[in-house]
């Protein structure tokens, strides 16, 4: 068998077909291999960017409950203060109640236990001049030695 | 190319030779040396190709080539996926080579038809057809293996007697009389699969093959300025007919893929 220019016009077309290739099937092949690139480095991207928020999110919430915690404690901290002045604050006020009570109570005792004794020096009064009208067997004015009663009484 | 009908037949004639060794020449145990080289040497280049970029994968942002591999092997598990609804872990990648495979073999038509016969008389060897898929031993020899496969699953999905079950009383009924229509007509339904399988495929491509070789024949089929005419109708004819082939090439691997999955899926249906 011998080879002419047949396989010459087969290369030509095989040449156009080649060209036919690279300018209407290449690109549509290639065009999806770079927007299937694309679309995975998006993804990729996408989820690298999500880990990262999640991330950030986890150590805000972190700090953000720490920060609760502290308040809630320096709230307790304050109100078991307040608490403590509360306790104090009536404790004092209980004790100055007291005292008043007492030094009222006190006062009215003294009061009292005067009045006995001025009764008591009046009825000892009373009592000394009737005794010494019966020892002199007479009515001792009483007016006319009040004056002497009246020494008599403050002296008891 | 009507002045020379001998020279045209006696190229197409040539053209239609397989390279077989001289010893075993017309016998059944010819080789078709060429259609062994040349899906040999595919096949190993589809295995070097995806094992280099599967060995390479990331799980990144993939490279061009990387990105091309994988748009391919989602392409064939969707298509898997649409029709089997089982574990694919075997019938993807069968899917896959079949696919990539038939591809290559098909693609190798798109090569001027002179090309590698004229390469290889220069080294002495006289004949050869380059298109595996354009010889009938080719694909039937891989519908014969999908075939294989149907049966080989049939009985691993449905048991030993749950396929002869199978064959016996579908489609028509349980009757004993009608176990043998059933029988008859199970055969036929399952023997027409690897024979449609592989003319389909054989016969696309060999008509492809033929239609290049009666188009190669206007290259040399006048004189002067005739002849430079049919010239160029033939550089036109023949880059016409080419990206045609194109989409005939992409359309058979699909076909031969897909038939595969689904009549092995199939296979695993129970009716």
């Amino acid at each position: 068998m011998d080879f002419n220019a047949t396989l010459i016009g087969e290369m030509l077309s095989f040449a156009i077909l080649i060209w036919f290739c690279v300018h209407f099937i290449w690109p549509h092949l290639n065009k999806a291999i770079e927007e299937r690139q694309i679309k995975i480095a998006e993804g990729l991207n996408a989820a690298e960017r999500a880990h990262a928020e999640l991330k950030d999110a986890d150590s805000k919430v972190a700090a953000e409950i720490k920060q609760a915690r502290l308040q809630a404690s320096e709230i307790i901290d304050k109100a078991q203060q307040q608490a403590n002045q509360i306790i104090e604050k009536a404790r004092g006020e209980a004790v100055h109640e007291i005292n008043r009570l007492k030094a009222s109570a006190q006062d009215d005792i003294a009061s009292m236990a005067q009045r006995a004794r001025d009764q008591l020096r009046e009825q000892v009064g009373a009592l000394a001049v009737q005794g010494a009208s019966k020892i002199v067997q007479r009515e001792v004015d009483a007016s006319t030695h009040k004056a002497l009663l009246d020494q008599l009484a403050a002296g008891l | 190319m009507a002045s020379e009908p001998g020279g045209l037949t006696e190229y197409i004639q040539h053209h239609l030779t397989h390279l077989t060794p001289h010893v075993s020449k017309g016998g059944f145990w010819a080789v078709h040396i060429d259609s062994v080289t040349v899906s040999l040497a595919l096949g190993v280049l589809f295995c070097l190709w995806f094992w280099l970029h599967a060995r390479k994968a990331t799980a990144g942002v993939p490279g061009k080539g990387q990105a091309f591999v994988e748009i391919i092997l989602e392409f064939v598990d969707g298509q898997v996926k649409d029709v089997f609804h089982g574990d694919r872990r075997i019938l993807g990648p069968l899917a896959l080579t079949v696919f990539i495979w038939v591809f290559l073999m098909n693609a190798m038509d798109l090569l001027p038809v002179d090309l590698l016969p004229y390469i290889t008389e220069k080294f002495g060897i006289g004949h050869f057809r380059a298109v595996p898929t354009a010889d009938i031993n080719m694909t039937f020899a891989m519908s014969l293996t999908v075939f294989v496969l149907i049966i080989f699953y049939s009985f691993k999905a449905k048991g030993f007697g749950g396929y002869m079950h199978e064959l016996f009383t579908a489609p028509f009924g349980k009757h004993p009389a009608l176990w043998i229509p059933n029988f008859l007509l199970n055969v036929v339904e399952l023997l027409s699969k690897p024979v449609s399988l592989a003319m389909r495929l054989f016969g696309n491509m060999y008509a492809g093959e033929l239609v290049f070789m009666l188009i190669a024949g206007l290259f040399s089929a006048g004189a002067g300025l005739a002849g430079w005419a049919l010239y160029g109708a033939g550089i036109i004819g023949y880059t016409v007919w080419g990206i045609f082939h194109i989409l005939i090439i992409s359309i058979q691997a699909f076909i031969f893929m897909v038939l595969t999955i689904v009549y092995i899926s199939m296979a695993h249906d129970h009716h």
